[in-house]
């Protein structure tokens, strides 16, 4: 579809390119890769990866089936890392990898997740991942474009104290949406017990799960890592289940957006704080200023000082007056006519839950009060847009 | 009916050419959420973007197949872009033209040369 209807693949990096040089041979598979192609799936690369962005049902009615029964989501491209410490005792782990996150890692319970950051000198974001612990241990999930540089990191710090396990035997699967209790108790009931957060490991027909009562999409719902030989038995168990659809990169998009949620590479970035990015809730009293543990991260200094100052941005939610998507890249004004840009959108795209167009964007710190007007360059037009509060659709999660 | 490389189908109607896209590129488009239709009266050249469509993936425009008149515009998609993907040869046209030359759709593919086309 080269001229007449011209794609603009190349402004929707959650989509995979194309015209990056990847060829799909060069490409890795996933566990569940033929189970895809069964489904009927419409594969692209997407982060090295050959992954579904569709099946077809198609983006909207994926989206809508995740938030009113549950969707079954293949994962497995992030990265699944273990941080061992060799004293044997987790908290020399947790003291470790907070030299890294300005997260309270060592208050972390045994069974809990809490969501942290890699953060850089300058204060910006090398990626955001989830930590558990794990009693003996900490399990990190990180993105699957950050991994490689992820654990590089991890081991270029932390190998005096701890090994650093990448997992390349274990698949990921995500089950979200309000029905994803009841048919994951089909299969292994001890996950109906589990809260928000909570981690847990069960033994199962398909090898012992590692689970956690997470999810990317604003419902509630679980992340399940399974030993590469029981996954697509597991995926397969799960989708003959009446209330279970596959769902694909595309819809797995709209809904992290409508629930707020970041995209590692969009809307956070080397060059974005976590206080611009509206993270602070990330960052716990004992790693804040008066804190039993303050400081002590990569860029530290900077963070600290914007949680004190203010940042010169922040990250907003933004909804366009038409019906029209603002995507990625779109500049932001304050006037209809003249000015220099105020911001630019860094993700955007149609809500089929919310039934119109919304965008995450950074502005400047005067222009992100809740209610700002702003208007956004689209094909050479300047269109209105309402500064909001994120997220777009409230989260559904079982605290 | 005539097809373009741009996957687009013109039908002719009386003295008029209706043109849509085809069901093949309704399906690699996905599900329309936005349509932008021209003035009904412009005058177009061939290969002038006259139609922006956003579907949940991207934003794409579709070109005039001809040169000529956009003389009606299929109002209705303004309201539900979705109906291009459940009937896009049908219900889900874009717009209709007038051309100076009608003799311009006879080298156009017919069905069999776009279905062997797109392979």
């Amino acid at each position: 579809m080269d001229r007449g209807i011209r794609q603009e693949a190349a402004r929707c990096p959650a989509f995979g390119r194309r015209g990056d040089g990847t060829a799909m041979d060069d490409l890795q598979k996933t566990q569940l890769h033929q189970m895809h192609l069964d489904l009927g799936a419409r594969m692209v690369p997407f982060a090295g990866y050959e992954m579904p962005v569709q099946y077809p049902a198609g983006v909207m009615k994926e989206h809508l089936h995740c938030r009113a029964a549950a969707g079954l989501f293949d994962v497995s491209h992030m990265g699944q890392v273990i941080l061992r410490p060799k004293s044997g005792d987790v908290s020399d782990a947790a003291l470790a990898l907070e030299g890294l996150v300005p997260v309270d890692v060592l208050g972390l319970a045994e069974g809990r997740q809490r969501y942290a950051l890699f953060t850089n000198d300058e204060g910006g974001i090398l990626d955001d991942l989830m930590v558990a612990n794990r009693g003996d241990h900490l399990f990190l999930v990180v993105n699957a474009a950050c991994k490689a540089a992820d654990i590089a990191h991890l081991r270029a710090n932390l190998s005096d104290s701890c090994e650093v396990e990448e997992i390349t035997d274990r698949a990921l699967l995500a089950l979200q949406g309000p029905l994803a209790e009841d048919a994951l108790a089909t299969l292994v009931p001890e996950v109906r017990g589990m809260r928000f957060m909570d981690v847990r490991t069960v033994d199962t027909l398909f090898g012992p799960l590692w689970i956690s009562r997470s999810g990317y999409t604003g419902e509630d719902g679980f992340e399940i890592s399974v030993p590469s030989g029981g996954a697509a038995e597991l995926a397969k168990a799960l989708l003959a289940i009446e209330a279970v659809a596959p769902i694909g990169l595309g819809a797995r998009d709209s809904l992290r957006l409508e629930a707020g949620l970041c995209l590692y590479g969009n809307d956070i970035d080397g060059t974005t704080t976590p206080v611009e990015a509206g993270l602070t809730w990330a960052i716990q009293k004992a790693r804040r200023a008066g804190g039993a543990r303050e400081g002590g991260f990569p860029g530290a200094d900077r963070i600290l000082g914007q949680m004190a100052d203010g940042a010169p941005r922040m990250r907003v939610g933004l909804l366009p007056k038409g019906r029209g998507p603002m995507r990625a890249g779109a500049d932001l004004y304050a006037d209809a006519e003249a000015g220099e840009p105020v911001g630019r959108v860094t993700s955007g795209a149609f809500g089929p839950s919310i039934d119109r167009p919304m965008s995450m964007a950074y502005v400047s710190a005067d222009k992100a009060a809740p209610g700002t007007q702003l208007f956004a360059e689209v094909r050479g037009k300047r269109l209105p847009a309402t500064v909001v509060d994120l997220p777009f659709r409230p989260a559904q999660f079982k605290r | 009916m005539k097809y373009t490389e741009e996957h687009e189908w013109l039908r002719v109607e009386d003295d008029l050419v209706v043109v849509g896209i085809t069901e093949h590129a309704a399906e690699q488009l996905g599900d329309l959420v936005f349509v932008e239709l021209p003035e009904e009266g412009r005058t177009v050249v061939k290969d002038e973007e006259v139609v922006v469509i956003e579907s949940v993936k991207a934003a794409s425009d579709i070109m005039a197949p001809v040169d000529g008149e956009i003389v009606e515009v299929n109002e209705v998609l303004v309201d539900n872009p979705a109906l291009v993907n459940e009937d896009p040869t049908g219900d889900g046209w874009f717009f209709k033209m007038k051309l100076e030359d009608m003799s311009v759709l006879d080298d156009m593919m017919d069905e069999e040369a776009y279905l062997k086309f797109i392979g």
